[in-house]
């Protein structure tokens, strides 16, 4: 219990001190984390989109690979991105191995069966309650599911801040992909890692502490974006 | 909604551009390195005053000496820099590497509980004191071993190490192991993490130890056998394999690190007052 | 906008809808004419509201045909309202101009074809209120206006007046009036036999799944033919 209020001291004299390095590794965190979720969700939303309205083949088997691939362990992807962008492997002229653009692309992968699979359950829901006043006023399939995609935007929101929250947290993809280079590619889970397998439990407890005060923020903003929508919107 | 829109490519691209071209600008080569090495913190010695000298940065990706080389071999570094002699020359010879030049040496320790069950401590000889270790395991039960041993198993160049010293030991380990072997598959740190929590004994790399805050019970007991010295050495991966590597920088950062203000960079590295490398490139 | 004759009359030979080994609809022939207000009416589970999905193209006949002026594609210029009014996340204005931007309509000329559907419903002061929030009734109202805004042909209503309070029925009923008196047919079931009488120009008594009568309003509610429908009539004024 000691080592806890030490850690908590040194969590919030890092803080408070705004350390550049943390900064530095924070910022870089939220960048990578960011980046990802946005490609995951251009990438996941309309594929959700698309499996809750179309009517075609083979559109049970993806449901169901999807919602499989929504639990995919994040070493798997990492190893799989790793041998993709590796300079041996296919991809491996880009130079993309170790760097932020690796991370980007390993945590985009991880999320997108996530946003895909969320979107997928919205916008079913939705289409059940529209689907007949949609037909009823002419709109086709495509744009019946960007109508619901618009209308269903809160929930949305809410579904890519969790696509976010997974980001955040993953560790095993971006150390595989990003090598944990010091000032380049060292993010804040794999910082704690690193600290963690030093010794130095204080401070990977700091970061954790930070880390996980990120997360709540984020699920707090979550919360707070619904109660307002529910009001002003209904 | 144009508007909004507008907002939203606009802070994409800012994150973007904030995020990763400043770095892809600047001059760089990737060193493949153990993780041993940089948590020792001798990079972040060394390497501000390489970068002061010639402007080239340095992306050290720190991995077991075995993940080290089999990335150079993909061509997913410029240079390596690990403890492996057996496994570099062989590397060399694969035609991965160009030349395999030494570095600098550090020495392993071994590292047990303060109250010291195998009775080993203070001696300067290390085959015998693994040997007294499996002695001391020999005659206790499985549930309760005397000595526990904590192996890092991750085919690192500190495992290497151990398992040529139970050799030389003459302990045929695979055959000797116990309960009281645990084998961790697991990095330097995490393996003295083990150690301290179960009052084990550990093979370590002074490096590793001196900047290990958790040491909970444990001391070095055994240490300045000069079989335990770790020598580095250093490669520059071949552009005949891999036409991408940067080989004049990183021919520039071999050269340097060789190089007379290299090796005394090297050797002013001190962990609370403590040299901990010690340079011994050859003219 | 050519000629309202372009459209009717809507034509229904032998139509039957099966679904999962039930017929719902058994072979139903019908010619519905412009400009006369029809109410369908039966006991519940007799197939009104697939009656009416099949009438406006929602389904599919399992057999039989249904023709629009012996055409068998279905017109554009109809719109259908439901028992509970279903309206998107966004302002009651943006409502109304989204079914005319699927219609095709050009920018401001649907803003002002909203705001005009707006102001006949009595929703003007609410354009730019998002409609979730809105009562049923006035729900109800923006969905007639989206239809209106459309200027269909025919307008199809599922009980549409089932899930209002009485006040909020009477305005529903008003509107259904005004459209009809703007030459748009109207297609209607419910259960609310005053209702029925206040609006229908014609009867048609589904029972099971068939037509059973065909008749004028007054002479339905007066004389009607069949057993069924008497039986109907008699039970819903209990």
């Amino acid at each position: 219990m000691g080592s806890f209020g030490e850690s908590l001291t040194t969590a919030l004299n890092l803080i408070g001190g705004a350390d550049p390095k943390l900064a530095e590794i924070v910022l870089l965190s939220l960048q990578v984390s960011l980046l990802s979720v946005l490609f995951a969700a251009l990438m996941g939303l309309p594929l959700g989109a698309a499996l809750a309205v179309g009517r075609f083949p083979g559109r049970q088997v993806i449901t169901v690979v999807l919602n499989g691939f929504m639990g995919l362990p994040s070493v798997v992807v990492g190893l799989l991105v790793y041998l993709l962008l590796s300079r041996a492997g296919p991809l491996g002229e880009y130079g993309l191995l170790f760097t932020p653009g690796a991370m980007v692309i390993a945590q985009t992968v991880l999320i997108t069966p996530l946003m895909a699979a969320l979107t997928r359950q919205i916008v079913e829901d939705a289409w059940r309650e529209y689907r007949e006043q949609l037909r009823s006023l002419g709109a086709t399939t495509p744009r019946a599911a960007l109508t619901l995609l618009w209308d269903a935007r809160f929930s949305l929101f809410v579904a890519v801040l969790a696509g976010f929250g997974r980001a955040a947290s993953e560790v095993g993809a971006v150390m595989m992909v990003g090598g944990n280079i010091d000032g380049v590619t060292r993010v804040m889970t794999t910082t704690i890692a690193l600290e963690t397998s030093k010794g130095d439990l204080p401070l990977a407890l700091a970061l954790g502490l930070i880390l996980v005060a990120l997360i709540l923020a984020v699920n707090a903003a979550a919360h707070v974006t619904r109660q307002w929508a529910l009001r002003h919107y209904g | 909604m144009n508007l909004k829109r507008r907002i939203l490519l606009a802070a994409c691209a800012a994150l973007w551009l904030g995020a990763f071209p400043v770095q892809a600008r600047d001059k760089f080569i990737v060193v493949a390195s153990t993780t041993s090495t940089e948590q020792s913190g001798l990079f972040g010695h060394i390497l501000p005053l390489f970068e002061q000298k010639t402007g080239i940065k340095v992306r050290v990706v720190a991995l077991g000496t075995g993940q080290a080389l089999d990335s150079a071999r993909r061509g997913d570094a410029d240079v390596v820099f690990v403890h492996d002699k057996a496994a570099e020359e062989k590397f060399v010879a694969e035609g991965f590497g160009v030349k395999r030049q030494d570095v600098m040496y550090n020495d392993f320790i071994l590292v047990g509980p303060k109250d010291d069950p195998a009775r080993v401590a203070g001696g300067r000889d290390i085959t015998g004191a693994l040997k007294k270790i499996e002695a001391a395991n020999a005659t206790s039960g499985a549930a309760a071993p005397r000595a526990p041993f904590v192996s890092r198993g991750d085919k690192s160049g500190t495992h290497a190490a151990e398992l040529r010293l139970w050799k030389l030991a003459g302990i045929d380990i695979e055959k000797a192991k116990g309960p009281w072997y645990k084998d961790t598959g697991s990095g330097m740190g995490p393996a003295l993490n083990t150690a301290a929590s179960t009052d084990a004994y550990v093979l370590a790399d002074r490096g590793t130890w001196l900047s290990f805050k958790n040491r909970a019970s444990l001391a070095i007991v055994v240490e300045g056998d000069t079989r335990l010295f770790n020598q580095y050495g250093v490669i520059l991966v071949n552009p005949a394999k891999h036409p991408h590597v940067k080989k004049e920088l990183g021919q520039q950062f071999i050269d340097w690190i060789v190089s007379a203000e290299g090796q005394k960079a090297i050797a002013d590295y001190r962990i609370g007052g403590e040299q901990l490398f010690f340079p011994n490139a050859t003219k | 906008m050519s000629g309202a004759n372009d459209v009717f009359p809507l034509v229904l030979e032998a139509v039957s809808f099966r679904a999962r080994d039930r017929t719902i609809i058994d072979r139903v022939s019908l010619a519905m004419d412009r400009g006369v207000r029809t109410v369908i009416l039966g006991p519940n589970g007799a197939g009104k509201s697939v009656l009416m999905r099949l009438m406006h193209g929602l389904l599919a006949p399992s057999s039989g045909r249904i023709t629009w002026r012996g055409r068998e594609r279905r017109p554009e210029a109809q719109a259908m309202v439901f028992q509970r009014p279903v309206v998107l996340r966004t302002t009651a204005h943006a409502n109304v101009a989204y079914g005319l931007k699927l219609a095709g309509v050009p920018g401001a000329e649907r803003m002002a074809r909203a705001a005009a559907a707006l102001e006949r419903v009595g929703l003007a002061h609410l354009a730019g209120r998002p409609a979730k929030v809105f009562s049923g009734g006035e729900q109800q109202r923006l969905a007639l206006a989206r239809a209106w805004a459309l200027e269909p042909r025919v307008l199809f209503l599922d009980e549409p007046t089932a899930s209002l309070d009485p006040a909020a029925a009477r305005d529903v009923e008003r509107i259904i009036g005004e459209i009809a008196s703007t030459g748009c047919k109207i297609v209607m079931t419910t259960h609310n036999l005053g209702q029925a009488r206040r609006l229908a120009d014609e009867v048609v008594f589904l029972d099971s799944g068939r037509v059973t009568e065909y008749t004028p309003a007054g002479a339905f509610f007066r004389n009607p033919r069949s057993v069924e429908a008497d039986a109907y009539i008699k039970g819903e004024l209990l």
